[in-house]
């Protein structure tokens, strides 16, 4: 997106006009690890969601919560947050 | 009617923002600015200047205040001098890049250490490259003048860069002339009510200051740079209509009696003024010699000082700032710089003086004159040399 751009299309100050645009952005390419979430563990206390620095964590109609993979970026501040070591950081290779 | 007052440099220079009506003054005192910043909060005190007054801890923080105001659209002015320039500096660059137009006199002081409060133009030279829209003041009235002028040109939606005026600490800022004061409605229609295009505002939500990944820093600061650069037809506009308005004319190069001169001396700041009276001297004595000041610094004015020097065999140039194991003043090799690539320029030559409040007598400029077309004849064996510094200085080589 922003690589398409010529140094004449951008606005005064590169400032950005679209609010909240930010969320187009792919910022879980930097991941080398990802949450694996244990729903048999969890209770529901929504630790993950308050502490994930991206606000990847989405909280599900169910009431469990789930990383969206477009941005986390796998710091892995939710599994160590997490009460009920109910989060698992894998490799991203592994599957 | 105008009328005319006896004002020091500070007071004046507050005297036009007030005049200017600004709505934010964040400021941090320091010698020799503190009169600006003393006078602008009386005013604020007392009523006569309808602006938030944001007394704030550092400079640092001054220049972080006038930011946040520029960016939801207020009139922003702040002051400061050296050291308390220095301590601005990571702040000085963000206004410039996020095209906030504040504007900053400067009372010019020299940097410690030693400590020193008095002027020289080390402060002006360490943020050459910050982006900002530079002048320098001769006098009281032009310390006034360039004030207004500011606001007119930063805030002209062509070019929306923050500007800073340089006049000389304590020559200027301390000593108390003869000048005049326009009637507001004329200050009215030269300027007119700041309308930032990008004001903060939470019905209309944008971002100012997101951060420039690798694929879109270097297009942001081309961008800004073919701006910057462009500004300066701005700046040529502002002072046809600020001569129009209140009938003195400013050029972003101002030339003294250079008409046929073979040797041109060039001066920035307070110093020109003395300078001009061994000008003055010199023609009455027959010698064809002349002078030039640069009032616009940034951008560089390069055609503009070209055709000012095009004529001239010798050109003296005199800094007061040592570009430290550089080739000579900042001045000095700007001019060298913008001469290069001419096929017909005058032989430029390099005196460093008045560091840390060392006075520039007459009869100091006679010498430089003098020495300087010696040197353009013979040469010298330093690259540059300096002015009423005790014992022969040797050692200055490449
Ligand atoms: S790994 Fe980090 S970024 Fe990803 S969901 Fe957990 S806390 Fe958020
Ligand atoms: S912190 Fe652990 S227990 Fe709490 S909601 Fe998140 S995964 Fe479930």
């Amino acid at each position: 997106m922003a690589d398409e751009l010529s140094w004449r299309d951008l606005e005064v100050g590169n400032i950005v006009l679209e609010a909240g645009n930010a969320s187009f952005r792919r910022t879980g390419d930097w991941r080398s690890e990802r949450p694996i979430m244990d729903k048999e563990k969890c209770n529901k206390c929504g630790l993950c969601w308050l502490y994930c620095p991206d606000a990847a964590m989405k909280l599900l109609d169910d009431g469990y919560y789930e990383p969206e993979l477009f941005y986390c970026k796998g710091c892995g501040i939710c599994a160590r947050v997490c009460p009920r070591e109910a989060i698992t950081m894998i490799e991203e290779e592994e599957k | 009617m105008s009328k005319r007052v006896a004002l020091e440099a500070s007071f004046a220079t507050a005297e036009a923002a007030r005049m200017a009506d600004v709505d934010v003054v964040a400021a941090y005192p320091i010698t020799p600015q503190t009169h600006v910043p003393e006078r602008l909060a009386e005013m604020v005190a007392n009523g006569e200047l309808k602006a938030a007054y944001i007394p704030v801890e550092s400079e640092h923080s001054a220049m972080s205040a006038c930011l946040g105001a520029a960016a939801v659209g207020a009139r922003t002015f702040t002051a400061t001098a050296g050291q308390g320039l220095e301590l601005m500096h990571e702040v000085v660059y963000v206004a410039s890049s996020m095209r906030y137009p504040v504007v900053m006199a400067i009372c010019n002081r020299a940097l410690s250490a030693p400590l020193s409060v008095w002027c020289d133009h080390s402060d002006a030279m360490a943020v050459r490259d910050t982006g900002w829209i530079q002048v320098f003041c001769q006098n009281n009235q032009e310390a006034f003048d360039m004030t207004l002028w500011a606001f007119r040109v930063g805030e002209d939606p062509k070019v929306l860069f923050p500007v800073m005026i340089h006049f000389d600490g304590f020559t200027l800022s301390h000593v108390t002339e003869p000048m005049i004061l326009p009637e507001q409605s004329e200050v009215d229609t030269f300027l007119p009510k700041f309308q930032y295009p990008f004001a903060l505002n939470p019905d209309k939500p944008m971002t100012h200051g997101a951060f420039g990944l690798p694929e879109i820093y270097s297009e942001t600061k081309i961008a800004q740079e073919v701006a910057f650069r462009k500004s300066k037809d701005v700046a040529i506009q502002g002072f046809k209509e600020f001569g129009d308005i209140f009938g003195r004319y400013y050029h972003l190069v101002e030339s003294y009696r250079t008409e046929d001169a073979k040797t041109l001396l060039l001066t920035m700041g307070s110093f020109t003024e003395t300078a001009k009276i061994v000008i003055d001297r010199k023609r009455d004595n027959g010698e064809m010699v002349g002078l030039v000041s640069l009032r616009l610094w940034r951008p560089f004015p390069f055609e503009e000082f070209r055709q000012a020097v095009k004529n001239a065999e010798t050109l003296i140039v005199f800094d007061r700032c040592i570009s430290s194991g550089g080739p000579g003043g900042p001045v000095s090799s700007e001019v060298r710089a913008a001469l290069y690539d001419e096929k017909e320029k005058p032989r430029v030559v390099s005196f460093i003086g008045g560091l840390g409040g060392r006075d520039m007598s007459l009869s100091d400029f006679e010498y430089v004159i003098e020495r300087g077309n010696e040197i353009a004849e013979k040469g010298s064996e330093e690259l540059f040399e300096t002015v009423g510094v005790r014992g022969k200085v040797t050692g200055i080589r490449g």
